[in-house]
């Protein structure tokens, strides 16, 4: 029986029972807080940096030659929410594929960042973007031109990855 | 018949056959790339390399045994590749054995030695031997530290099909295709040794009306389509079974859709029809028809102009005109684009709901289509069932070839057309104008659309379910591959992942479901408002009443032309005996 009996110990003393010296001791621990250093964060002013092993939006890596994608669907294949749509067209390039549409579904996404741990050209990464912030159904479907993010900006997860994936 | 043992299953098989020839009839596949049941051995991949044994003789001719009884297993120097090897009773053949593995996994490791690894980019990703077998044959590590050998990536070897010489395992399963069932003696190894190329003589192209059945053939992406290239992933697409209607052979095909959308069309092997084999024209051309230039919805016309107007109130326009006439001033043309289902149902509302005997379809004969392979000359696909299921003239009424007289001189005053454009007779074309009342079945906006008074949005081939008899009177039963509002996805066809699990608010699940209706259905909901009493719920039900009433039918059903891939006319009972069907590719998904 998964009955648990009031023991002596879980009772309240009387001096607990009579209810005034503990709001005291209350007071009396707020009062001592107010002359601690503060840890609150001003925070849209005060931004957090987080490090590379967060998993913030996944972007697509753009180096100076263009995207590293080449739409092979495997992101969309892998992602659990169904939140990547891939077109893949063809161009003159040495890698003949490339994105004609890439769209993420922020609202269906759930950053578990299966997409990048698949992607077989190290082209979709989670950036540190952590804040996202959409006022229609339609802003949270990014394109490419939101998901792109030049190399320098990801070199943190870049390097997170490299080391231990 | 010749014994032998594969890992450990005794198997039967005639003799003279070669071990993989036995093994694959009797359901087992050994790993193989170059080998094809249809073409000849060329024995060059070594990827179906087999420990062979056979009993082992004493000097004196008798068998040795072991203790137990069972004969001592006398085991080949060195291993035999299992297409060019013969079969001989009491021979034993180890598939799972570790000298086996290891002859496989070398091998794999030799082919990838120069093979690009681009499989993100590679259309046959998906499908692609090479990538099976390195799941199930290979341990994934190469020894080799050499930068990789380059070739041209992007090779035209003819106007529909593109050569990646990188890919290439040079099997020469294309060569002796062009060379063997083509028969255009294009194609050819080049240079030597690592270097070596597919490539076509000089001066001429790959341009074979057969060309593109290198591309499922190759077992690695080295050949790809230029029409489909990079449109959709394999996985991505939906693949359902159907009939191609170019021409009257009814050549077994799925038809690979994403978002709604044709993406392309795949022969699938039907060994009494088309084998392996299926002509460019078809899969070039039996698509764009569906995916474009659609008739959208019902329409009749009000003032001059076609107007979109309900189901509803289209039928019972059409109705109201059809009444109007006298039974003999009707003509119904049916059609030989049709299915067998649309045809019954379209000659029992001209015979017993019109009362007219004025029923004929046209035939599109085309002598230069016609090839000694599989084209012929009869350009649509159920000529045959057309006529079968009452649809033809019975010489009692007004035929096709005296329609335009009868047009002209004002004795046939209103036309009931199904499916039938009469695009290659601008003389018919022209006399639609002279008919009081022009009624169409039409899935695409042609001008017979563009002179009728009621046109109902009939669903393409690809949207219906039904049964054409091809030119060998073979009853083929084909399935909807692409949603309408009719056919919902309740009539079991596949589907993709995405076809799944796609909402309403997503974009890439938006695919166009189009308001159009399978000919049978709107034949019943026209004839019901003119005395007819039919209460059809799909074609499986069509079929059933037409299988009860047409004789050559007789005994057939849905489920019966699945399991034998067809049955001939008037042969039900007595079906061609069921043989194992040679895949390719057992990965593929969906």
């Amino acid at each position: 029986m998964n009955v648990t009996k009031n023991t002596e110990k879980e009772r309240m003393t009387f001096w607990e029972k009579i209810y005034l010296p503990e709001i005291a001791r209350g007071l009396g621990l707020t009062l001592k807080q107010m002359f601690k250093p503060t840890f609150v964060r001003q925070y849209p002013e005060e931004r957090w940096e987080p490090l590379g092993s967060y998993r913030g939006r996944p972007v697509l890596v753009l180096e100076e030659d263009g995207e590293r994608c080449v739409a092979c669907g495997l992101c969309a294949r892998v992602c659990p929410a169904l939140a990547i749509e891939v077109r893949a067209s063809e161009t003159e390039q040495e890698k003949e594929r490339y994105p004609m549409l890439f769209e993420i579904n922020m609202l269906r996404c759930i950053y578990c960042g299966f997409c990048e741990e698949v992607c077989p050209e190290e082209a979709i990464v989670m950036s540190k973007d952590y804040d996202l912030v959409f006022t229609s159904t339609e802003d949270a479907v990014l394109g490419k031109d939101k998901l792109l993010m030049p190399v320098e900006q990801l070199q943190d997860r870049l390097e997170f990855l490299r080391r231990w994936r | 018949m010749p014994q032998i043992t594969i890992d450990g299953k005794r198997i039967e098989a005639s003799a003279g056959k070669t071990i993989i020839e036995a093994a694959t009839e009797s359901g087992i596949m050994i790993p193989h790339f170059c080998w094809h049941p249809s073409l000849s051995v060329a024995g060059n991949c070594r990827m179906c390399l087999v420990n062979v044994g056979m009993p082992k003789r004493a000097p004196d001719g008798s068998t040795e045994r072991n203790p137990d009884g069972s004969p001592v297993i006398q085991y080949a120097p060195k291993m035999q590749i299992a297409c060019a090897t013969p079969i001989a009773d009491g021979m034993v053949v180890e598939l799972s054995d570790k000298r086996t593995e290891t002859a496989q996994n070398a091998v794999m490791e030799f082919l990838l030695i120069n093979h690009p690894l681009d499989c993100p980019i590679c259309d046959e990703a998906g499908t692609c031997k090479l990538q099976e077998y390195s799941f199930t044959h290979s341990v994934g590590k190469s020894r080799f530290d050499d930068p990789k050998w380059h070739k041209d990536k992007r090779v035209p070897l003819g106007p529909n099909v593109m050569y990646d010489a990188e890919r290439c395992i040079l099997c020469s399963r294309c060569i002796r295709f062009a060379d063997e069932v083509a028969e255009q003696h294009v194609l050819t190894f080049v240079e030597r040794n690592d270097h070596v190329y597919v490539d076509t003589f000089p001066g001429v192209t790959f341009d074979s009306q057969y060309s593109m059945n290198t591309i499922e053939l190759c077992p690695v992406g080295a050949l790809t389509s230029r029409d489909f290239r990079f449109k959709a992933r394999v996985w991505e697409m939906s693949f359902n079974d159907s009939i191609c209607p170019g021409c009257s052979r009814g050549c077994n095909m799925q038809i690979g859709v994403r978002d709604n959308q044709i993406q392309r069309l795949e022969p699938q092997t039907n060994m009494h029809v088309n084998q392996y084999w299926m002509c460019d024209h078809g899969r070039l051309t039996q698509y764009d028809f569906v995916n474009t230039n659609r008739v959208q919805e019902p329409m009749i016309r009000r003032d001059g102009q076609l107007v979109p107007v309900s189901w509803d109130e289209a039928y019972k326009a059409a109705a109201n005109l059809l009444k109007r006439y006298k039974h003999s001033e009707i003509m119904v043309v049916s059609s030989s684009r049709a299915s067998n289902e649309d045809n019954y149902m379209l000659a029992n509302f001209a015979r017993k709901t019109l009362k007219t005997e004025n029923i004929d379809f046209p035939l599109h004969t085309d002598e230069s289509f016609a090839d000694s392979l599989l084209r012929t000359a009869d350009r649509s696909p159920n000529s045959r069932g057309a006529s079968e299921t009452g649809a033809g003239n019975s010489r009692r009424g007004v035929d096709f070839a005296h329609l335009l007289a009868r047009i002209n001189s004002g004795s046939i005053k209103a036309l009931y057309v199904m499916c039938e454009d009469f695009a290659e007779s601008a003389e018919m074309t022209a006399a639609l104008g002279k008919v009081e009342t022009l009624i169409v079945h039409a899935s695409n906006n042609n001008a017979v659309t563009a002179a009728a008074h009621v046109v109902f949005a009939a669903s393409t081939y690809a949207e219906a379910g039904g049964t054409y008899v091809n030119v060998q009177k073979r009853v083929q039963h084909f399935r909807p591959a692409v949603v309408t509002q009719e056919n919902s996805r309740t009539t079991g066809m596949k589907m993709s992942r995405w076809d799944k699990f796609g909402t309403q608010y997503d974009r890439w699940a938006q695919g166009e479901r189009r308001n159009c209706r399978q000919n049978w259905n709107i034949v019943q909901g026209v004839a019901n408002l003119l005395g007819g009493d039919w209460h059809f719920k799909s074609s499986e039900d069509v079929f059933s009443d037409l299988a009860h009433h047409v004789a050559p039918f007789k005994g057939m059903t849905y489920e019966l032309l699945d399991e034998h891939q067809g049955l001939i006319l008037d042969r039900a009972d007595s079906p061609e005996p069921k043989k194992e069907v040679y895949k390719s590719f057992t990965m593929k998904p969906n």
